[in-house]
């Protein structure tokens, strides 16, 4: 037995180094308020103190870090985006990512997979060319790929789909990644801790102090704290802060469920999606399949999962991969999307002067946890967003310049 | 099996049904386009009781739902125009 494990057996005191420390009371002021401790804030934390040398900042969680959406997605990385904006959106935040587990110093199992999202009709396909030829003008490494080449990537997918759904093609992606979602959020967590930023679990914010239209303050269950500039970054829960502040916004919450079977071999190096059979899946480092697949149908503000969804999820795996008959599911969950009208997020200023909106992040917000935090920071720090969140802003609807990124969920939500 | 109550044809096993989203009023046809904007995007996002559109497909029938969006219990179901004949 290694010395060091014998040291903290025999140690009364828990003798290794904390993630970050536990405060427990929060000052009187702070110049940033970030509410949320998932990926997206703490990322926002992360990137104020270390690129806008802005330290004195509370992140506040009403509940453990990345135990949100940052811990319940699916853990795909990618940028094969319809839109223009969307595709250099995302495609920065993939960037980052790659260098990401060096930067925090902590591995964070970033493995580039190689990401095929089949095709089983012809208007698919066409969706595929298009997406395709906008990633390749923005410098995206996209491809549309015919049935060998699918077949030679996954030779265990059976290629009709039980004969429901033949496989005609697919849009390939080569930078598609998965990660250990809680290690970005601890990650990003330790390195704000290290700059100075004070992080508050079990924390709930339970109003916000707005005076002549500029925020001025927060209330919370460990009492107030004066602050001009408030960061939402709670996905789920965006609607009920937003009630506080008064602010209208289109987001509507659904739930979106996940689950993982029990750990095998491996043998799925690449992640698939498929947007007729609703399914996505890739294989984890500890070999259990990760399956998600697309919205439940209506309004609802909880993460109780259901049995619907595993029935219907696994009948169409069984398609795709009738051999996986035997195989177990261990574990079900749900997370509440923030889903948005254009499939895009909210980013940026509102109408409330220092009330700054990371929101709108549906099914699509653990890729962008780099790229948002750096960006929500800057828009922070300068109290102007930059021209790359420029089409997320919330005004886009009053203005009816929606961005249009529907076709590119993953699946047909 | 989640179960809803279509106020014609009785409790049916809820993949009979579609969501129809939030009843609203629509602003008068003259109004802004700002008030037109709010109306066309903007949602009452925050969790409770609200009074949602509901359709039977089977039997093709609209009605309201009374339904608390938070714990997803839903109070009660009529057809539009029979609120207080039930």
């Amino acid at each position: 037995m290694p010395l060091r494990l014998l040291k903290y057996a025999l140690s009364k005191d828990y003798p290794g180094t904390r993630f970050f420390k536990a405060h427990e009371t929060p000052k009187k002021s702070y110049d940033v308020v970030i509410i949320g401790g998932g990926g997206h804030g703490l990322a926002a934390a992360y990137y104020l103190a270390k690129e806008h040398g802005i330290t004195n900042v509370a992140v506040l969680e009403k509940g453990y870090i990345g135990g949100g959406n940052t811990g319940r997605n699916t853990t795909i990385v990618r940028s094969n985006y319809l839109t223009p904006e969307g595709v250099k959106f995302y495609d920065a935040s993939v960037k980052i990512y790659e260098g990401l587990s060096e930067e925090l110093d902590l591995n964070l199992f970033y493995s580039t997979r190689g990401h095929f999202t089949l095709a089983h009709t012809e208007s698919a396909m066409r969706t595929m060319r298009w997406r395709a030829e906008v990633n390749k003008h923005v410098g995206v490494e996209s491809y549309v790929v015919g049935p060998e080449e699918i077949s030679k990537a996954c030779p265990q997918l059976d290629m009709s789909c039980s004969g429901q759904a033949p496989i005609l093609g697919a849009l390939y992606h080569a930078p598609g990644s998965v990660a250990r979602h809680d290690g970005v959020a601890w990650g990003y967590a330790r390195g704000a801790d290290r700059l100075g930023v004070e992080i508050f679990q079990n924390t709930e914010v339970l109003g916000i102090d707005v005076q002549g239209g500029k925020v001025a303050g927060v209330k919370t269950s460990k009492g107030y704290i004066a602050t001009t500039k408030v960061l939402s970054a709670v996905a789920g829960f965006t609607p009920r802060i937003c009630e506080m502040v008064g602010l209208d916004t289109p987001i509507v919450i659904h739930p979106l469920q996940a689950c993982v079977t029990e750990p095998m071999k491996p043998w799925l190096d690449t992640i698939l999606v498929s947007g007729s059979l609703h399914v996505y899946v890739s294989q984890s480092s500890r070999g259990e399949l990760v399956m998600g697949s697309s919205l439940d149908p209506y309004e609802v503000h909880s993460t109780r999962s259901t049995l619907d969804f595993v029935e219907g999820l696994t009948s169409h795996m069984l398609d795709m991969f009738p051999f996986l008959s035997n195989i177990k599911v261990v574990r079900q969950w749900a997370g509440m999307a923030d889903m948005t009208p254009d499939f895009a997020p909210i980013m940026g200023k509102t109408p409330i002067e220092g009330f700054y909106l990371d929101a709108g992040w549906g099914t699509w917000g653990f890729k962008a946890t780099p790229i948002s935090g750096k960006t929500m920071a800057e828009t922070i720090a300068r109290d102007h967003a930059p021209d790359l969140i420029h089409s997320f802003r919330l005004s886009r609807f009053e203005d009816y310049e929606l961005t249009g990124e529907k076709g590119a969920a993953s699946v047909g939500h | 099996m989640k179960l809803l109550t279509c106020p014609v044809n009785g409790t049916r096993p809820l993949s009979e049904f579609v969501f129809g989203g939030e009843c609203r009023v629509p602003p008068a046809a003259d109004c802004s386009d700002k008030v037109w904007a709010d109306y066309v995007h903007n949602r009452h996002g925050a969790p409770g009781i609200k009074q949602e559109w509901w359709y039977h497909a089977p039997s093709g029938t609209w009605f309201i739902a009374e339904r608390n969006t938070l714990t997803d219990q839903v109070i009660r179901t009529f057809l539009k125009g029979q609120e207080g004949k039930q």
